[in-house]
């Protein structure tokens, strides 16, 4: 039956390609939907810590520890500001580069093994690189609350002085991205889980906390470790931060490599983490 | 005659130096049925990748629906439904979302989504699962929410890579009957297996595959009568005496097959045959006729068996 009513081949053609002009236009922000409707299912979670966090942080480190620094070195001692003034737009860099990494590790891994959805896209007429585009918009679609959150707490405590502050949000959610497109570089290619995840977590984002500039100025940390500050994004979120948050003085060279070098890290991430995924899954 | 919707001629993939997909080539008319049926290991899986415009040939042509999928992955893969010999669900959305999401993925807007989602929980009879959670199904469940999955977007073809593979006999029959429904309407099927009779049932038309290699092509009732008698006898003299025997054998029926644990006597007539053995005084401990199948094929073309 079908046999005979069947179209000439270049009908049946004509058809496929129609078919496949809006998921070639649209298949990036498809997978983000598919991402963001798998969220929802812990989406109270998110909201709780996405709240919490900027709280019990800044609580703790900008009410308790910086009346205690405040009280030595004099309200504006710090930099030319309070102690809760310079720590803030760090704290809010580090929670951008938290979500990042949580977001670039486990889920990439997963797609390809525990929960193989990235070959199930790529059945449907999703290509590698839009699967990578898709995840990468998730991924700021949860940074970005994340950091429209956290300002606004910090607000509430009173940690930015300039009205550029508001600024912070963006510089923190780039710095967040570049941390994660260099993790999804890698978490791409992995195959077995031997426990990489923690390791990134340990020896990537724990010491880059520590030593970007986050408590107290790179210039105090011995010579020798003051290297992990210039090549961690971190630490050129931070500093950005700063001259918008509340006015740091420093060169207009330095202020464009805090922009150049992530930037340069994303468009590494980006195209090596499509090229990945786009080899494995062509099998 | 329509032209085929899918025309391979000398396929082939290489890993390396090995041939996983070694020179096939085949056609498959539009709304015909059509089978890979071969062992493990025999290049199934990779020539639907292939087919399915997910995987680059290493060699040969390859033509779907008229296109290269080299060239219109995408635009192939908008015409497809595909089952995965592995089920690839989201395992971290509800059985109605995994559909949502995916015929979003065809460029479907999220009400005709809902509606194709709603009609094919019908078909996979899964409604009353709609909320539950991927998880909680069983295999049986997940495979035919894969299948309701491959058809969210009305596919020309449908591909199904070992569709009851690891499911209990009642589950395979609950799918095949949704497969026959499928091919009433008039869906191209290409299908693999290394079930016989899931062949037999639902292919029109298979070739059989070996070590990356078309064995033997035609309808499952030819490819029987080309390459085996009508009936087989199944005689077990004991593992130790099967060689024994068969010697003696040699000459009864058209064709002997010894295997390790059974001797198989290929003919016309099986009762004729365990008359004569029971006249040269040889008393099997367990004895059968039974009608030629495509297992038999298989052993005769690669001296083998389908199954281990
Ligand atoms: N990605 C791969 N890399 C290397 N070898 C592979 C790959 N995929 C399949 N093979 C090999 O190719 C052969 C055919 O595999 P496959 O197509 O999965 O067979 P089947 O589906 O018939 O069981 C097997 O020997 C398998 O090990
Ligand atoms: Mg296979």
């Amino acid at each position: 039956m079908t046999a005979v009513t069947e179209p000439f081949a270049a009908e049946a053609a004509g058809r496929a390609l129609a078919g496949g002009v809006k998921p070639r236009r649209y298949g990036s922000w498809y997978v983000a939907e598919h991402r963001i409707r798998g969220m929802r299912s812990y989406l109270k979670t998110l909201l709780v810590t996405s709240v919490g966090n900027p709280l019990v942080y800044l609580f703790a480190l900008g009410v308790g520890l910086a009346s205690l620094i405040d009280k030595n070195l004099g309200p504006n001692g710090f930099n030319g500001v309070s102690y809760l003034a310079f720590v803030a737009p760090a704290l809010l860099a580090t929670a951008a580069v938290t979500v990042a990494a949580e977001e670039c590790t486990y889920p990439i891994m997963m797609g390809f093994k525990w929960n193989p959805i990235f070959f199930g896209m790529n059945a449907a007429p999703i290509t590698g690189n839009q699967i990578v585009n898709g995840v990468f918009i998730s991924v700021l679609v949860r940074i970005i609350p994340t950091c429209v959150i956290y300002f606004l707490v910090m607000l509430l405590f009173g940690a930015v002085p300039s009205p550029w502050g508001a600024l912070t949000i963006l510089v923190a959610t780039f710095t967040g991205l570049s941390v994660g497109l260099v993790i999804a570089a890698y978490t791409s290619r992995i195959v077995d889980d031997k426990g990489q995840m923690a390791m990134i977590m340990r020896f990537g984002i724990t010491p880059m906390f520590l030593f970007s500039g986050t408590f107290f100025p790179l210039s105090q940390m011995p010579i020798f470790l003051q290297w992990i500050g210039w090549i961690s994004p971190l630490w050129h979120g931070t500093q950005l931060g700063r001259v918008l948050s509340y006015g740091a003085v420093e060169p207009a060279w330095l202020s464009a490599l805090h922009v150049l070098y992530p930037a340069a890290l994303c468009v590494w991430g980006w195209t090596t983490t499509q090229r990945v995924v786009t080899r494995r899954l062509n099998k | 005659m329509s032209p085929p919707v899918i025309t391979a001629k000398s396929l082939t993939k290489k890993y390396k130096e090995f041939a996983a997909v070694d020179g096939i080539s085949f056609e498959v008319a539009p709304g015909e049925s059509f089978g890979l049926l071969g062992p493990n290991g025999a290049g199934k899986s990779t020539t639907m990748r292939m087919v399915g415009a997910v995987s680059t040939r290493t060699s040969g042509d390859l033509s779907i629906l008229g296109l290269d999928p080299n060239e219109h992955g995408p635009e192939v893969r908008s015409q497809l439904g595909v089952v995965p010999q592995q089920d690839n669900l989201d395992m971290e959305l509800r059985v109605r979302d995994n559909l949502i999401v995916y015929g979003r993925y065809f460029g479907l807007s999220h009400a005709q989504c809902g509606r194709k989602a709603d009609e094919l929980l019908e078909f996979a009879q899964l409604t009353d699962r709609a909320k539950a959670k991927v998880d909680d199904l069983s295999g049986g469940m997940k495979r035919r929410l894969t299948i309701a999955r491959s058809l969210m977007n009305d596919p020309r073809i449908l591909l199904l890579d070992e569709p009851t593979t690891g499911l209990d006999p009642q589950a395979r029959h609950i799918l095949w009957d949704r497969l026959f429904r499928l091919k009433e309407q008039g869906t191209t099927l290409v299908l693999t297996t290394h079930y016989m009779d899931e062949a037999e049932q639902l292919c029109d038309r298979l070739v059989v595959v070996d070590k990356g290699r078309i064995m033997a092509e035609g309808a499952p009732a030819d490819l029987i009568k080309q390459y085996s008698t009508r009936e087989v006898v199944e005689v077990r003299f004991g593992s130790d005496r099967n060689a024994d025997v068969a010697r003696r054998l040699a000459g009864v029926g058209e064709r002997l097959e010894v295997l390790p644990d059974r001797i198989l006597i290929y003919s016309e007539d099986g009762d004729a045959e365990l008359a004569l053995i029971a006249e040269m005084g040889l008393e099997p401990i367990t004895s059968l006729v039974r009608r030629s199948s495509l297992e038999d094929v298989f052993l005769r073309l690669t001296g083998r068996s389908l199954i281990e």
